[in-house]
């Protein structure tokens, strides 16, 4: 990885859940028993079949066909490899996925509980996101005091698709205790399947599933600004992560367009939404939706009118790039810089206090 | 800048408006609980006639849920797009930096004393013994 | 009003040929009576129109003027805008020099209600319409084939009925259906559209059934005005990972009142996610982009905004300047003004292609 001797930080690193009984020592008898007697085999998530390219590169794939399942491959390829200093983990197992309250929060605190034990425990240089129960707001309030003062957590995270959007006022109290503990809310592909991945019903093909994520970044970016969301909560900061970050523009001069003229619904909206994005919202690198041409990606990334607003991420083990660089021909080399450590030390309060370290030898 | 007499004040009541023409230009004079004034016609986002467009308040809020209305007829709503202008400043409520719809000054005269000045009568004869809306422009 | 200003006629240094192609003709239940059986007349006073919500009158999202309409637009001898053929040549047509505009009906066109009887009827009876009432008088209309696009034979019985009749510009679609357009159940209407040698224009809105977005459902119009362009963004993924244009090589489709600048990046995304997982689409045997600049016309309506122009010059470019339509949406309250709303930066050559050449290649205008 041509880091011209920068080390970076790695926002969106995805650690795999080898099996759910990894959970069991986290999880009260109650579970372990209702795991075992109704044949609940696993909560992976639709959004990544294990099997399809995009979960990860062959390459990456351990002999059971998992990758990532391990603090040490993290070190393997994400510090040794590509020489990142520090990694968030965002843990996707589809917690998001249950039904049931109870069993839903049980299991989010078993999983949050796994990751700091079995990774956060045996690698210094990762961090996480706290994995919050979307299903019950008070016990999401909950998760999130309960592993605020772990500083290992960095952020808080949650599906770019659920049952109702982001923005709305019943989940305002997650909002202000992640306020409250300089906790970014992280919002990052995927579904919890309450509804289908379009407005369009369920579509024929995983491609079309994932294409979607891109528009339920969409949805959540509209809910988030309309709802008033940083008008209450000014000082909260979003990243969305595994966006693909190149709707992004189009979409800001449309909603900023409506928005000119239909400010009375939404009075409490008091500047254009472009401007409420570049304030609060981060975007990580990995997919970067564009073509393989410099010029094009750079004109890309100057349409998003901020230096500020990437994160360096390489999304492993998802396969989003092949080779060693996550960074795209054609970002200007200031920029690269920024991207990969300045962005994310700015946006993580709890990295401020790291000096980066160097990577193992 | 010329002065130009565009109405007798009885002709725009209060919450209404006049649509003049001045030169090339089609000037909007608005009656706020009687004071006038006057803004160049076409907003000056994409052309829409504001002489068209809706009287409305202006709503203010600090915080998600909350709606405080207040100076009702003070701001046009232009007829396409929406967008809002204050009537007092010309000022565009979503850019009001940047945006604005061209403001020219009112005055009201007595007729006594515009008989005699050099001002362009617009589409009637002055008389004595009325008020006057007066544009500059 | 106590002075009628004349509308200022235009300038003949900007002088231009203007083909609109989104313009939305509005009938009155009644005038679709003379085509229309007595038991569905009958059905619709007991039972109305009955799209997927809940509103009898009105919609979700109430949209900022009534009728979602210019304010401006209403005719002055009454009925709601765009109802008046006068009217809106003489504010419209006449105003802007306008050489062909396309009819887009959306109201009561009884596209997507819940029940295919009303949406068959209905269909025939605003086609009828339009050609009597408009087209047949005003020589510059021309009109689209409503067709009932969740009954996919009764609409191929439709399209077939107006094939060859050169008053019907093209096919229209909304973009919420019930299933993705890509999907095999609406691939009879392709095929008829192509049959009849006419491109298939999809226009935004419609209720399909599922929640507006993929997260549940938006509080405001703002968010809605916003996701169409979203939704729209998924109706082309599906057409293009069907495999729609691999067994449709002749299918011309025009997207109408989307906006255009998030174009560029769904052609690279799907591009992106399509490469990696082309083992799952093998029917798909090209680049999804390569498909989207074949096969897709975008109307320039809603025009996005953006105070540095040269962004949106690169996103046409992106595009291609061949593939942009102009549209006003007459008489919508979004609707963009002929002499204002392209970029002013933009080339004689490319202006002209975007306001006339293209639309009058796509639909073959004389």
């Amino acid at each position: 990885m041509t880091t011209n001797g920068l080390h970076s930080i790695d926002c969106d690193v995805h650690p795999t859940v080898p099996d759910i009984k990894a959970l069991f020592p986290y999880l009260d008898e109650v579970w372990r028993e209702s795991i075992e007697t109704r044949g609940i085999l696993s909560l992976e998530s639709a959004s990544y079949p294990p099997n399809a390219p995009i979960t990860a590169r062959p390459e990456w794939r351990g002999a059971n066909g998992q990758a990532a399942t391990s603090a040490a491959d993290i070190g393997r390829h994400v510090f040794d490899r590509f020489k990142s200093s520090l990694a968030i983990l965002n843990c996707l197992y589809g917690v998001q996925l249950v039904t049931n309250e109870d069993m839903a929060v049980a299991f989010t605190r078993a999983l949050n509980a796994w990751i700091a034990k079995e990774w956060l425990d045996r690698d210094a240089r990762l961090r996480a996101s706290i994995v919050v129960p979307m299903q019950n707001v008070e016990a999401a309030v909950a998760e999130i005091e309960h592993w605020a003062d772990d500083r290992r957590f960095v952020q808080i995270l949650v599906l770019a698709m659920q049952e109702v959007p982001l923005g709305r006022r019943q989940f305002w109290p997650i909002y202000a205790a992640a306020e409250r503990h300089k906790l970014p809310l992280g919002i990052h592909a995927g579904s919890s399947y309450r509804h289908p991945v379009t407005a369009l019903g369920w579509p024929s093909y995983y491609v079309e599933d994932y294409a979607a994520q891109a528009q339920g970044f969409q949805s959540q970016v509209a809910s988030l600004i309309s709802e008033g969301v940083f008008a209450k909560f000014p000082a909260l900061k979003v990243v969305l992560m595994e966006s693909g970050v190149t709707w992004l523009p189009g979409f800001l001069w449309r909603f900023s367009k409506y928005w000119r003229g239909l400010r009375t619904e939404v009075p409490w909206v008091d500047r254009p939404p472009e401007e409420i994005v570049r304030e609060h919202f981060r975007l990580t690198l990995q997919p970067f939706d564009a073509p393989a041409q410099p010029d094009v990606v750079e004109r890309a990334v100057a349409h998003l009118r901020s230096e500020d607003m990437l994160l360096y991420s390489s999304d492993f083990p998802h396969w989003q790039f092949d080779g060693d660089d996550p960074v795209p021909a054609g970002i200007p080399a200031g920029l690269r810089r920024k991207i990969l450590v300045e962005n994310p030390i700015a946006t993580y309060d709890r990295l401020k206090s790291e000096r980066p370290e160097e990577a193992a030898p | 800048m010329a002065r130009h007499v565009v109405a007798p004040v009885g002709e725009i009541p209060a919450g209404g408006c006049k649509l003049v023409s001045i030169g090339n230009r089609a000037i909007v004079v608005f009656n706020v609980n009687g004071e006038f004034f006057a803004l160049n016609n076409r907003c000056p986002h994409k052309g829409g006639s504001l002489a068209h467009g809706r009287l409305t308040g202006l709503l203010e809020s600090h915080e998600p849920g909350e709606y405080r209305y207040s100076r009702q007829g003070e701001i046009i709503r232009c007829p396409w797009h929406s967008w809002e202008f204050d009537i007092r400043t010309g000022r565009s409520w979503c850019d009001p930096q940047r945006l604005r719809a061209r403001q020219y000054p009112v005055s009201v005269e007595p007729g006594a004393k515009l008989v005699e000045g050099p001002y362009q009568a617009e589409t009637f004869p002055v008389t004595v013994e009325n008020d006057y809306v007066v544009i500059e422009a | 009003m106590n002075m009628e200003l004349k509308q200022p006629l235009r300038s003949p240094k900007t002088k231009l040929a203007i083909v609109d192609c989104d313009i939305h003709p509005r009938a009155m239940l009644e005038d679709l009576r003379p085509y229309l059986s007595n038991r569905l007349w009958d059905y619709l006073q007991t039972y109305g129109l009955r799209p997927r919500h809940g509103h009898v009158k009105g919609y979700p999202f109430p949209k900022p003027t009534p009728l979602a309409s210019r304010r401006d637009s209403w005719p002055p001898t009454g009925g709601p805008p765009a109802s008046d053929l006068d009217f809106t040549r003489q504010q419209h047509l006449d105003f802007y020099g306008i050489e062909t505009g396309i009819l887009n009906p959306l109201q009561p066109s009884g596209q997507g209600d819940q029940n295919p009887e009303v949406s068959a009827a209905l269909a025939f009876a605003i086609n009828e319409w339009q050609v009597a009432d408009w087209v047949r008088r005003e020589p510059r209309f021309k009109a689209s084939v409503v067709v009932p696009f969740e009954d996919a034979s009764a609409s191929v019985a439709e399209i077939r009925r107006r094939a060859g009749n050169r008053d019907f510009a093209h096919v229209l679609l909304l973009s919420r259906t019930s299933e993705a357009l890509g999907r095999r159940r609406y691939w009879p209407i392709y095929e008829a559209a192509v049959e009849a040698g006419l491109p298939v224009g999809i226009h935004v809105f419609g209720y399909s059934g599922w929640a507006m977005t993929g997260t549940g459902w938006p509080s405001f119009y703002l968010e809605e005005g916003v996701e169409n362009a979203t939704t729209t963004q998924q109706l082309i993924a599906s057409m293009i990972m069907e495999g729609v244009f691999e067994r449709y090589r002749d299918l011309k489709v025009v997207l109408i009142e989307t906006g255009f600048a998030w174009l560029p990046a769904l052609g690279w995304r799907l591009d992106k996610h399509w490469q990696r997982m082309r083992d799952e689409v093998p029917h798909v045997k090209r680049p999804p982009s390569e498909y989207l600049r074949e096969h897709f016309w975008v109307s320039t309506q809603p025009m996005e905004e953006t105070d540095k122009p040269d962004e949106l010059i690169d996103v046409m470019e992106w595009i291609g300047f061949d593939r942009l339509v102009f549209a006003s949406d007459y008489p919508h309250w979004d609707f963009d003004d002929p002499f204002l709303s392209l970029p002013p930066s933009l080339s004689d050559a490319r202006r002209r292609a975007i306001y006339a050449d293209n639309a009058r290649a796509l639909y073959r205008l004389a």
